[in-house]
């Protein structure tokens, strides 16, 4: 028992290690942003808060996906999943006249119907989750062109009505060039996304069923042989992944008002850079959803840099992001050499 | 391990240094002007952005940043915000897509910042978001297309034949996909010899359009007519063609028709392979900087603002027209 837990002591600190040299790095780039385009405001409190607004979703997204990952798994249907929730609340509220309400509460449903399909897929049919999700990618964006291939915009007015509820913060405005004064606001879609957060932070690390998750991503067999319920928990943890995944859309849908077959795309491989900069472990058992929110807040960082820089292609996103990825999957395998040495 | 932490930290700071050094500030007198491009998918699409950056320079009195939003929809939102903060005197948009910019527009709007479309068209309940749009009449070059096949095949003697068409669209939902293919269908109504066999969205590549054209060769032995919604999809299409082994072209089985007029397509005529192109005007450049001069003198703009448009096919002498042109 006692060594147990000096491993699982280990393993929370390389943990801890990892996340803080992610937020260490995201906290550097974004002064280093304020100092290059300090001229071009950069600093504003807005800039900063439009890191949330434009990426509400897909931090929702990157925690379910964190918590598969951490089950050693692997979601690349959320991308698919989430031009399918556009589409279908598009679809529902323009053409089948449901209301706002009805319509977000059918996709969230949707959500955990999809994730326990795959779920059950991958817990008790033992098929790869990389092949089970693959295909419930192809799925969810077939379906997608299935209702419609034309683009529907959304126009219900409750729908409109939570998409531009702004929530003014009542400091840190400053007048433009137009000699207006603007104050620093968010949207709905950034509390609900924060909220999730905590709650998916907090479930990994005080409950049951969290401890399950690490438990079964760090080894299989000995979670087993603990007496867990391995399958059970694999189930769950991609029907919470699909179930963010619905929500996840949600909040997209709020940022972009229409149901698109193209919408999302690739939204998925954001998400899973994000956890793996974030510290995630792609072989399982590590992973945190605060670092998932850095891997996220840095993507956008980059994407802000290529903005404001204005001459650059904005491919220089994907080409940081890909070294930044190699540079984390490196530091990783550092990290579990280390171990493994200190094991013998 | 705070050492570590310490020398990343350093090492950044130092490559954050050099950047502010290489860094040229903003001059106050410049017209700021934020350009949120669709993307770089196309021939047509480059020559809009160099359009841009040649006209939008600081030896015109302007600064441009410029964003290219891959396709997506989601990365032009984020590149408006963006504009927003830095404080842009005006925002110019090509939308990937038609629909869902009432919130960023508002955005927009707030910080008092005029917008002006390019290319593609919004669907917006308040039109007053934006101050007008800069593009091609689409239903008019679909309307041109099918009034010179019609006139084509006249001269051909097979103004009264059976005729067999497909035609390879657009980004489905794209103003330019939407246009011609309504333009066209205007004139395919009015000739009932005229039988369209089938229409599938290319997504205005060379790549789809070859796989389009391939499923449709398959599917149907006996096709006259090709109509590629740009010209990519024709190359793509007059690929397919040739593999399946048909000809194309004025002396060919197949008669291809393009819109955009991209030099390539000139190539594509003179070597025989296409019969006409089309031309969608991308220099927009020097009618928005018009505008937006317009604007800053304090005048009115009207709110729907065509380019002048062309066609070409192989009875013109392609090798002059070609010379002569910018793109």
């Amino acid at each position: 028992m006692s060594t147990k837990t000096t491993k699982t002591k280990r393993k929370i600190d390389g943990n801890s290690f990892l996340l803080l040299i992610t937020i260490a790095l995201f906290f550097i780039m974004y002064i280093a942003g304020m100092i290059i385009f300090r001229e071009q405001g950069f600093g504003k409190v807005q800039n900063f808060l439009n890191l949330f607004i434009s990426n509400a979703g897909l931090i929702v997204i990157a925690a379910g996906m964190t918590v598969v990952m951490i089950t050693g798994g692997i979601d690349i249907s959320v991308g698919s999943v989430v031009a399918l929730t556009c589409m279908l609340l598009a679809w529902m509220m323009e053409n089948k006249g449901i209301g706002a309400i009805p319509a977000t509460l059918l996709v969230l449903v949707m959500g955990v119907v999809f994730g326990l399909v795959q779920g059950f897929l991958v817990a008790y049919l033992n098929i790869q989750p990389f092949i089970v999700t693959l295909a419930g990618m192809f799925f969810a964006r077939g379906m997608t062109a299935i209702i419609s291939t034309d683009m529907i915009s959304i126009s219900n007015e409750t729908f409109l009505s939570w998409a531009k509820y702004k929530i003014y913060l009542p400091f840190g405005g400053y007048v433009n060039r137009k000699g207006v004064m603007i104050y620093p606001y968010i949207y709905p879609s950034v509390v609900i996304a924060l909220v999730v957060l905590v709650l998916v932070f907090v479930m990994l690390r005080y409950t049951k069923f969290g401890r399950s998750i690490y438990a079964v991503g760090g080894n299989e067999q000995s979670a087993l042989m603990m007496g867990l319920n391995v399958r059970r928990t694999k189930l769950k943890a991609y029907v919470l992944s699909s179930t963010l995944c619905g929500l996840g859309g949600f909040l997209f849908c709020l940022n972009t008002c229409a149901g698109f077959v193209e919408q999302a795309k690739g939204l998925e491989m954001d998400a899973i850079a994000s956890a793996v900069i974030g510290g995630t472990l792609l072989t399982g058992g590590v992973g945190n959803v605060f670092g998932s929110l850095f891997g996220v807040l840095i993507k956008g960082t980059i994407e802000a840099f290529i903005t404001f820089q204005g001459t650059l292609s904005s491919w220089w996103t994907r080409i940081t992001i890909a070294a930044m990825l190699c540079f984390f999957i490196v530091l990783q395998s550092i990290f579990a050499a280390a171990k493994s040495k200190n094991k013998k | 391990m705070k050492k570590k932490v310490l020398s990343v930290a350093l090492s950044a700071a130092m490559v954050a240094s050099l950047g502010a050094v290489t860094t040229v500030q903003a001059e106050d007198d410049l017209i700021v002007v934020g350009y949120a491009q669709v993307g770089a998918e196309s021939d047509w699409r480059t020559a809009n952005t160099e359009s841009f950056k040649s006209t939008f320079t600081e030896e015109n009195g302007y600064k441009l940043i410029f964003d290219d939003a891959q396709q997506k929809q989601e990365n032009q939102i984020k590149a408006i915000r963006s504009f927003i903060q830095q404080d842009v005197d005006y925002i110019v948009v090509a939308p990937v897509v038609e629909t869902g910019w009432e919130t960023v527009l508002e955005e927009a709007a707030e910080a008092g910042i005029p917008v002006i479309l390019s290319d593609r068209m919004m669907q917006v309940t308040d039109d007053s978001l934006y101050e007008c749009w800069v593009g091609g009449n689409f239903v008019k070059e679909g309307e041109d297309a099918g009034t010179w096949l019609a006139g084509y095949l006249e001269e051909q003697g097979r103004g009264e034949e059976d005729i067999n068409l497909v035609t390879i669209q657009g980004t489905i939902g794209a103003s330019a996909q939407v246009g011609r293919t309504e333009g066209f269908g205007n004139i395919l109504a009015q000739h009932e010899n005229w039988n369209m066999l089938d229409m599938q969205s290319g997504e205005f590549t060379q790549a789809k359009g070859q796989e389009v054209m391939e499923s449709f060769l398959k599917s149907y032995d006996d096709i006259d007519v090709v109509v590629c919604e740009n010209d990519n999809e024709a190359f793509g299409a007059i690929d397919a063609i040739k593999a399946a082994g048909k000809t194309c072209g004025p002396e060919g089985d197949i008669i291809v028709i393009s819109f955009d007029a991209v030099s390539a397509a000139f190539d594509a005529m003179i070597a025989g392979d296409l019969n006409a192109a089309f031309e969608c005007n991308p220099l927009h450049g020097p009618r928005v900087a018009e505008i937006i001069q317009k604007l800053e003198a304090g005048e009115e703009v009207e709110k729907i603002q065509y380019v002048d448009e062309a066609y070409f096919d192989t009875s013109m002498d392609l090798e002059a027209i070609k010379a002569e042109r910018l793109y």
